[in-house]
């Protein structure tokens, strides 16, 4: 066991990037069920992205051109979510779970012909001056664009909540739809949005997997990533930097158990391949074993159907 | 101008007529992704619907229909008491690894006595038991630290998964494997195997198993007074609790109860039709039963008849990937489809769907 082998330097760097697809779907899914709509299909929504990504980038032969496709395929696959949830007044729970187990059958049957190949490698983006700092620039400036739009939007998010006319319509419609329907605002066009919105966010976290982080494809690669962002939320009490956290601390630890793999450390292979998981649970508890806690900033109309009646 | 109008009471009729139609639209629509892939559509549609009950080779696949069924039924069985309830246990895929997981091992734990009449019974109860206690940890979580047990229950797949593959590469692994992951052959253990009853039918323990999961489903939701506060409970849980029905209580026997059934399943595939525990032993039919629940409107004869028609498309699937070419993740993609308009058409029974000719002035 060589514990020294490990370079807090190159962990630290190589965390910020594992936990960006998880940060973007998080992200996106605060965004949703802070519109009163909980989405499950999180998961086929990652995986969507995965494949969509991947394809446009491998025939392309551009990244950028990869992360739009996986945003907007994501994103039709959302919409679809969100015209049987809210147009066809179908159970979110169900269609959420239906949502992920198309998502996995639609994504390996569109990937067919692109295992083993290679994408179009995405560059880091190396922040001038900055990357050089000893210690912090190799670690803060020299990552991925993608993490620093993660970060952005985590800023974006908590400022949209909060400072926003348009956030607070959609902090409305989540807390009471039916008060928000009787001021006249749209709870459909408010949650269609959120949906679509919530959706691209999540196949750009996929696309950050397949393109950047592994970068290959292969089937089921989102390995329970989408649910891990579920549970995120859940963790972060629909508040954008305790997702954020949240978000950091699972990557800290698939990225730490990585580590510990390489390092021949004895203890099972598979043991240490469950912990992300086992931590996820174990946070989860803590979190919702307060309950007061837990629901204080819970939106009121989560997962409820509305329909607006005359 | 349409416009949905709230029916005082679900329609029986169309709750009935939903999953038929949702069936036909996934073929149309299956048939339209088939022909995209460059299959004739009708040739593929009847592959897979036709051929293996009426076809040329039947006579094989007709066996294979029951093993595909009986676990998807039996698991299904079990996870619609909870989504009856409200409860969502959507992790019957790790529940069926850990009972065959627990079966197998006191099956092989005993290896190679030979004394059936105590070693079956003592697996089968093993691989409920561990199905049921692999159940009860979101339960007791849901109810102790009121976690979602929707989450918890998902991410103990993953958990399960890499406790079957260390099982496989490690204690369980057959000492007389050459090195191969694997544990030994358990239908060549005839103390522990679960044979075929009836040469050429495909029907095992876990088929029989299945039957009698329908009938006492059927007899617990439409006799039994907690049945009824199953479905109390899904239907109003406030009502429920003016009722005294304890809802912890509820989410632990419905979790319990859909985790044993999942375990069974999970058992009765690793001493039968699969024979090992090895990485790859579980094939989804966890997740599958959860379409198997929905389309058989979460009651237990509509499960019965939704489980036969999901076990065709995977061996009409199989059959289509093996003469036609036809991708394998096809299937699966067909499988969700069908839920996604089930769900969709489930409009009707709650909705009357009013059409204004005029429009409103």
């Amino acid at each position: 066991m060589e514990l020294g082998s490990i370079n807090p330097v190159l962990l630290i760097s190589a965390l910020l990037l594992a936990s960006t697809p998880i940060l973007l779907a998080a992200m996106g899914e605060l965004v949703v069920e802070k519109s009163g709509v909980l989405n499950l299909g999180v998961e086929g929504m990652m995986i969507v992205g995965a494949v969509a990504g991947f394809i446009a980038a491998v025939e392309s032969g551009s990244p950028a051109l990869g992360f739009l496709a996986a945003a907007a395929a994501a994103a039709v696959l959302a919409l679809l979510f969100g015209v049987l949830t809210q147009v066809l007044l179908s159970n979110q729970v169900a269609t959420g779970l239906g949502l992920t187990l198309f998502g996995l059958g639609i994504s390996s049957l569109m990937g067919q012909g692109y295992v083993g190949v290679r994408p179009p490698a995405s560059p880091r983006l190396e922040l001038p001056v900055l990357s050089e700092l000893p210690i912090l620039g190799p670690v803060l400036f020299n990552q991925h664009a993608l993490v620093y739009l993660s970060l952005a939007l985590v800023v974006g998010v908590w400022w949209y909540l909060r400072s926003t006319r348009s956030g607070l319509i959609l902090r409305a419609v989540g807390e009471s739809h039916e008060a928000a329907h009787a001021l006249g605002y749209s709870v459909l066009g408010t949650r269609l949005a959120a949906i679509a919105f919530g959706g691209a966010l999540a196949g750009l976290g996929g696309a950050c997997l397949s393109l950047v982080i592994v970068p290959q494809w292969t089937e089921g690669m989102t390995a329970g990533r989408g649910w891990i962002a579920l549970a995120i939320v859940v963790f972060g009490s629909w508040r954008a930097w305790r997702v954020l956290l949240g978000a950091y601390l699972f990557g800290g630890v698939s990225v730490l158990q990585l580590n510990l793999q390489a390092a021949g450390i004895a203890i099972p292979v598979e043991l240490l391949s469950m912990s992300p998981y086992l931590i996820t649970i174990l946070v989860l508890v803590i979190i919702s074993s307060d309950k007061r806690r837990a629901q204080a900033n819970a939106p009121n109309s989560l997962g409820r159907t509305f329909h607006a009646s005359g | 101008m349409i416009r949905l109008e709230r029916r005082p009471a679900p329609s029986r009729a169309w709750a009935w007529a939903t999953p038929l139609l949702a069936v036909l639209a996934t073929m149309v629509a299956g048939g339209l992704l088939f022909a995209f892939l460059g299959k004739d559509p009708l040739l593929v549609i009847r592959t897979i619907f036709w051929d293996p009950i009426l076809g040329e080779f039947a006579f094989y696949y007709r066996g294979q229909l029951l093993v595909k069924a009986g676990p998807l039924i039996l698991i299904a069985i079990g996870l619609s008491l909870g989504f009856r309830a409200g409860v969502w246990n959507i992790g019957a895929e790790g529940q069926y690894i850990m009972g065959a997981i627990c079966g197998a091992a006191v099956g092989l734990a005993f290896y190679p006595l030979d004394a059936r009449w105590l070693i079956f019974p003592m697996m089968v109860l093993a691989g409920g038991l561990g199905g049921c206690l692999w159940a009860m940890i979101p339960g007791i979580l849901r109810t102790r630290f009121n976690t979602n047990e929707i989450l918890v229950s998902l991410l103990l797949v993953y958990v399960a998964e890499q406790i079957l593959a260390w099982m496989a590469l490690g204690p369980l692994r057959s000492p007389d494997g050459a090195g191969f992951p694997g544990s030994r052959n358990l239908r060549h253990y005839d103390a522990a195997a679960n044979h075929e009853l009836i040469a050429g039918s495909g029907m095992h323990w876990g088929v029989v198993a299945a039957f009698i999961a329908v009938i006492l489903g059927h007899v617990l939701l439409s006799r039994h007074i907690l049945g009824f506060n199953i479905r109390l409970a899904g239907a109003s849980p406030r009502a429920a609790r003016f009722a005294g029905v304890n809802p912890g209580f509820l989410v632990l026997t419905c979790l319990g109860v859909s985790g044993a059934l999942a375990g069974f399943a999970g058992f009765f595939e690793v001493a039968g039709p699969a024979g090992q525990i090895n990485i790859d032993f579980n094939v989804g039919y966890g997740f599958t039963a959860i379409i198997v629940a929905f389309l058989g409107r979460l009651h237990p004869v509509g499960i019965l008849l939704a489980g036969f028609l999901m076990a065709l498309t995977y061996i009409g699937g199989e059959a289509a990937q093996a003469t036609l070419g036809v991708p394998a993740a096809a299937i699966q993609a067909f499988q969700g489809m069908l839920l996604f308009f089930l769900l969709a058409l489930d409009v009707t029974t709650n909705y009357r769907v009013r059409i204004d000719v005029r429009a409103r002035a």
